[in-house]
C-alpha cells in the first residue's frame, strides 16, 4: 500500500525522470502483491481491533462497560467521555508509576545498546586470546530462562541492598537484555567489509575513532532496532518489577495496573485508561527511530 | 618519498608460505609493479607493508626505518583497496578528509588538500555525493584522492583497475601513470594483469607461489626473461615453447622432436649448444615475432606449419598453427593473407628466439638476468 502510493507520488512529481515503460503494469503488479498484503492485513487487524477496542473503551463511562460492547459507543459518539483519563491523570499514582517506569526503562535500553555495541566491536574487530569462547558463552547465556534466575538474584540483592529499588531492576533487565543485544550486534557488525575498517586504520584511524566514526553509524540501524527491541520488552515487563518492587513505594506502570485488576476486581475506567496511555509512549518511541532502519547503508562502500 | 625496502620478508599463514623470502628494493619515487597470477602472495606482500599483517620474518623497511612493529598509521602510507572501502556514510568530501582531519590539520588546510585533490582528479561537481551515488569510475577516483590528499611516503595499489570495464580501466591506467609523474611519489601497485604492469610498471616484479621470480623494466623482462615462468606470464598472446632434445651439426645445433626439427642458428643455437648433445632444451618464440613465409634464410629459424585456425583482429591476424604436435599461435600483419589448411612458414629471427632448460626452468642465454 505505502510503497505503491509512493511510487505514484514520484512518478507523478513535475520532471520526474523515471522509466515507466520499463515497469510492469500497475494492475499486474496489485495483483501479484495481493496475497501477502491480505495476509498482512489480516495480522494487521487482528492486532488493531483489540487496541482499538481498549481505546474506545477508555473515552466510555464505567456504567456503559457492563452494560454493552464498545462497538456500540460507535454508534453514540456522544456518549464518549475523557472522565476516565482526567480521573487517571488526578490520582497521582499512575503518573509516578509511568515516570517509575521510564527510570526503568531508558537506563536499561541505554546500557544495554552502549554495551552490546562496544562488546560486538570487540568480539568482531579486536584480536584477544579467548575470543571465541566468550562468544560461545554468550550465546549459551541467551537460553538461560530469565524466570530461573530471578530467586537467586533476589537473594543476592537482598544481600547487596539492591532489593525494591529502580537500580536493581534495572541491572537485571541490562543484564538479561545483553547476551541478545550482544549477539545481534555482532551478526551486524559482521556485514561491515573488513576493508573498510583497514583503510580507516591506514587513514589513521584507533580504536576508539574507528568505532564512532566508522562503525557506529553504520550500526545505526541495528542499533535502532535493538534500542526499540529492548525499550518494548522493559517497558511492557512485569514479571521482574514485579519481583524486586511488587511491595515498593514507587511502582512501573504494569504492576500499577497488574494491582488495579487484583484490588478492585475489573477496575475497567483506570485500567483502559492508563493501558493506553502506557501503549502511547513506545508507539512514539518506534515512530520516531523508524526513520533509522534504512537498507543500503553499506551501499557504494565496497565495488 | 621514501623508497621501500622488503629484505628477506617471509609471511606464512599456518603451513602456507604466502610469501616466500622475498627480498626487493623500490626506489624513492619509482613506480613499481607487482604482478604475478593468482594467489602468488602479491596482496600478502602490500598487506604485510601497509602494516595490517604481522609477518613471519624478514625486514620492511620504508625510507630506513625498519617498520615490522609499527601500527599502519605510523607507517606514512596510503592504500588504494582493490573493493575501494569507501566510507559509505561520509560524502566524497569527508571520504577524502577523513585521514588529515585525524591527524588534525587546520580545516582551512583541510578545505584546500581536498579541493586541490578534487581537482587533479575531476571530482569537484561530486564533493557532496555519497558513495553509493557515484559510478565506479568516480569510485575508484575518489579512493584515489583519499589517498594522495595525505601526501604519503608511498602509495600502495591492490588491483584499483579490476572493477573497472575494459574502457574505462584503460583510461583509468594512464590517469594513474599521470598521477604519478605530477606527485614523484613511490608507488607499488599488484596487479595480476601483465598488460597493466607492463603499460603502468617503471620496473616490474614477478610473483609466483610466493617466489619473487624476476624484477626488471618492462623491456627487460619481455627481452630477457629470466626462466620460463616469466618468458609465458609476460607477453600477450603468450610464448609458443617447444622442447626437443639438443643435436650437434656443424656451428649451430637442431632441435629434435617429434617427426621434426628445428635448426637453431645464432645466438640461440650457441645456447643450445652448450647444453652438449641429446640434452633436452625448451626454446620460446614470441607470436608477435613470426614472419610467414620470408625468402631467404640467413639467421631465421623456420617453423614448417599447418594452419588450423585464423583469427581477424583488424589489422592483424591470430593465427593458431600445428607444428610437430603443438599448437603454435603467430601474430602476423592481415596483409599476410593466410588461410585455414595452409601449410607454410613461420620464421622467427634467431636473435629472438629464448631458450630454456626445461629442467631448471631457467633461461640458458648467457646474458640474461639470474
Ligand atoms: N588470511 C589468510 N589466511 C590464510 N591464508 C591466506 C590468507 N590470505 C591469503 N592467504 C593465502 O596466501 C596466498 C597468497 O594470497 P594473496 O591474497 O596474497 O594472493 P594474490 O597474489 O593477491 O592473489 P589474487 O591475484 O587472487 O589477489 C594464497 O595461497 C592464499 O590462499
Ligand atoms: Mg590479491
Amino acid at each position: 500500500m505505502t510503497a505503491t502510493a509512493m511510487t505514484t507520488t514520484a512518478e507523478s512529481l513535475p520532471g520526474s525522470a523515471r522509466p515507466r515503460a520499463r515497469r510492469r503494469p500497475r494492475a499486474v503488479r496489485l495483483l501479484t502483491r495481493a496475497p501477502v498484503n491480505a495476509v498482512l492485513a489480516a495480522v494487521a487487524l487482528l492486532w488493531l481491533v483489540p487496541s482499538f477496542g481498549l481505546l474506545v473503551t477508555s473515552f466510555r463511562p464505567t456504567k456503559d462497560y457492563f452494560a454493552s460492547g464498545w462497538w456500540r459507543a460507535l454508534l453514540h459518539p456522544a456518549t464518549l467521555t475523557v472522565s476516565n483519563y482526567r480521573h487517571v491523570l488526578q490520582t497521582g499514582g499512575i503518573k509516578d508509576a509511568l515516570f517509575t517506569t521510564a527510570l526503568i526503562t531508558v537506563p536499561a535500553t541505554v546500557l544495554v545498546v552502549v554495551v552490546a555495541s562496544l562488546a560486538a566491536y570487540a568480539l568482531v574487530f579486536l584480536r584477544w586470546p579467548g575470543r571465541d569462547a566468550v562468544f560461545v558463552a554468550l550465546v549459551a547465556l541467551m537460553v538461560v530462562p530469565l524466570q530461573m534466575a530471578l530467586i537467586p538474584v533476589a537473594t543476592l540483592y537482598g544481600h547487596l541492598g539492591l532489593f525494591g529499588t529502580v537500580a536493581g531492576v534495572v541491572l537485571f533487565h541490562t543484564a538479561f537484555g545483553l547476551p541478545f543485544a550482544i549477539f545481534l550486534m555482532r551478526n551486524f557488525y559482521t556485514g561491515i567489509p573488513k576493508d573498510l575498517l583497514e583503510a580507516a586504520r591506514i587513514d589513521g584511524a584507533g580504536d576508539l575513532m574507528m568505532f564512532l566514526r566508522i562503525v557506529l553509524p553504520l550500526g545505526r540501524p541495528a542499533l535502532a532496532s535493538l534500542g526499540i527491541f529492548q525499550f518494548l520488552w522493559v517497558w511492557n515487563d512485569l514479571l521482574v518489577s514485579l519481583v524486586f518492587l511488587g511491595g515498593a513505594r514507587h511502582v512501573p506502570i504494569t504492576v500499577a495496573i497488574f494491582s488495579q485488576l487484583r484490588q478492585f476486581g475489573p477496575n475497567i475506567d483506570l485500567i483502559s485508561s492508563a493501558s493506553f496511555l502506557s501503549m502511547i509512549v513506545p508507539l512514539i518511541i518506534f515512530f520516531s527511530f523508524q526513520r533509522y532502519f534504512v537498507r543500503g547503508v553499506l551501499a557504494g562502500a565496497v565495488k | 618519498m621514501a623508497a621501500v625496502t622488503f629484505d628477506h620478508l617471509v609471511k606464512r599463514y599456518g603451513d602456507n608460505l604466502a610469501v616466500n623470502d622475498l627480498t626487493l628494493r623500490i626506489d624513492d619515487g619509482e613506480f613499481l609493479v607487482l604482478v604475478g597470477p593468482s594467489g602468488c602472495g602479491k596482496t600478502t606482500a602490500l598487506r604485510c607493508l601497509a602494516g595490517l599483517e604481522e609477518i613471519t620474518g624478514g625486514y620492511i623497511l620504508i625510507g630506513d626505518r625498519v617498520v615490522n612493529d609499527l601500527p599502519p598509521k605510523q607507517r606514512d602510507i596510503a592504500m588504494v583497496f582493490q573493493s575501494y572501502a569507501l566510507y559509505p556514510h561520509m560524502t566524497v568530501h569527508d571520504n577524502m578528509a577523513f585521514s588529515i582531519r585525524l591527524h588534525k590539520l587546520p580545516k582551512a588546510e583541510v578545505a584546500a588538500k581536498v579541493r586541490e585533490a578534487a581537482r587533479i582528479l575531476g571530482l569537484e561537481g561530486l564533493l557532496d555525493r555519497k558513495p553509493g551515488q557515484l559510478s565506479g569510475g568516480q569510485r575508484q577516483r575518489v579512493a584515489l584522492g583519499r589517498a594522495i590528499v595525505r601526501d604519503p611516503a608511498a602509495f600502495l595499489m591492490d588491483e584499483p583497475l579490476s572493477n573497472l570495464d575494459a574502457k574505462l580501466r584503460v583510461q583509468t591506467r594512464a590517469e594513474i601513470a599521470r598521477l604519478h609523474r605530477r606527485l614523484g611519489t613511490t608507488i607499488v601497485y599488484v596487479t595480476h594483469d601483465q598488460v597493466e604492469a607492463m603499460t603502468m610498471g617503471e620496473r616490474i616484479a614477478v610473483m609466483r607461489d610466493g617466489v619473487l621470480q624476476q624484477v626488471g623494466t618492462p623491456k627487460e623482462l619481455y627481452e630477457k626473461p629470466g626462466n620460463l615462468f616469466v618468458a609465458g606470464f609476460i607477453g600477450s598472446p603468450a610464448m609458443n615453447f617447444l622442447t626437443g632434445r639438443a643435436a650437434l651439426d656443424g656451428d649451430g645445433v637442431r632441435l629434435v622432436l617429434d617427426g621434426a626439427e628445428v635448426a637453431l642458428s645464432g645466438r640461440a643455437g650457441a645456447a643450445a649448444r652448450s647444453r652438449g648433445e641429446g640434452s633436452s632444451v625448451t626454446v620460446g618464440m614470441r607470436p608477435e615475432h613470426f614472419e610467414v613465409g620470408p625468402q631467404g634464410g640467413q639467421g631465421l629459424v623456420r617453423l614448417p606449419v599447418q594452419v588450423d585456425v585464423v583469427e581477424f583482429l583488424g589489422s592483424e591476424e591470430l593465427v593458431h598453427a600445428t607444428f610437430a604436435g603443438s599448437e603454435v599461435v603467430a601474430l602476423v600483419p592481415v596483409a599476410s593473407e593466410v588461410k585455414v589448411g595452409d601449410t607454410l612458414d613461420l620464421a622467427v629471427p634467431d636473435t629472438l628466439v629464448q631458450v630454456f632448460d626445461p629442467d631448471t626452468e631457467l633461461s640458458l642465454d648467457g646474458d640474461g638476468p639470474r
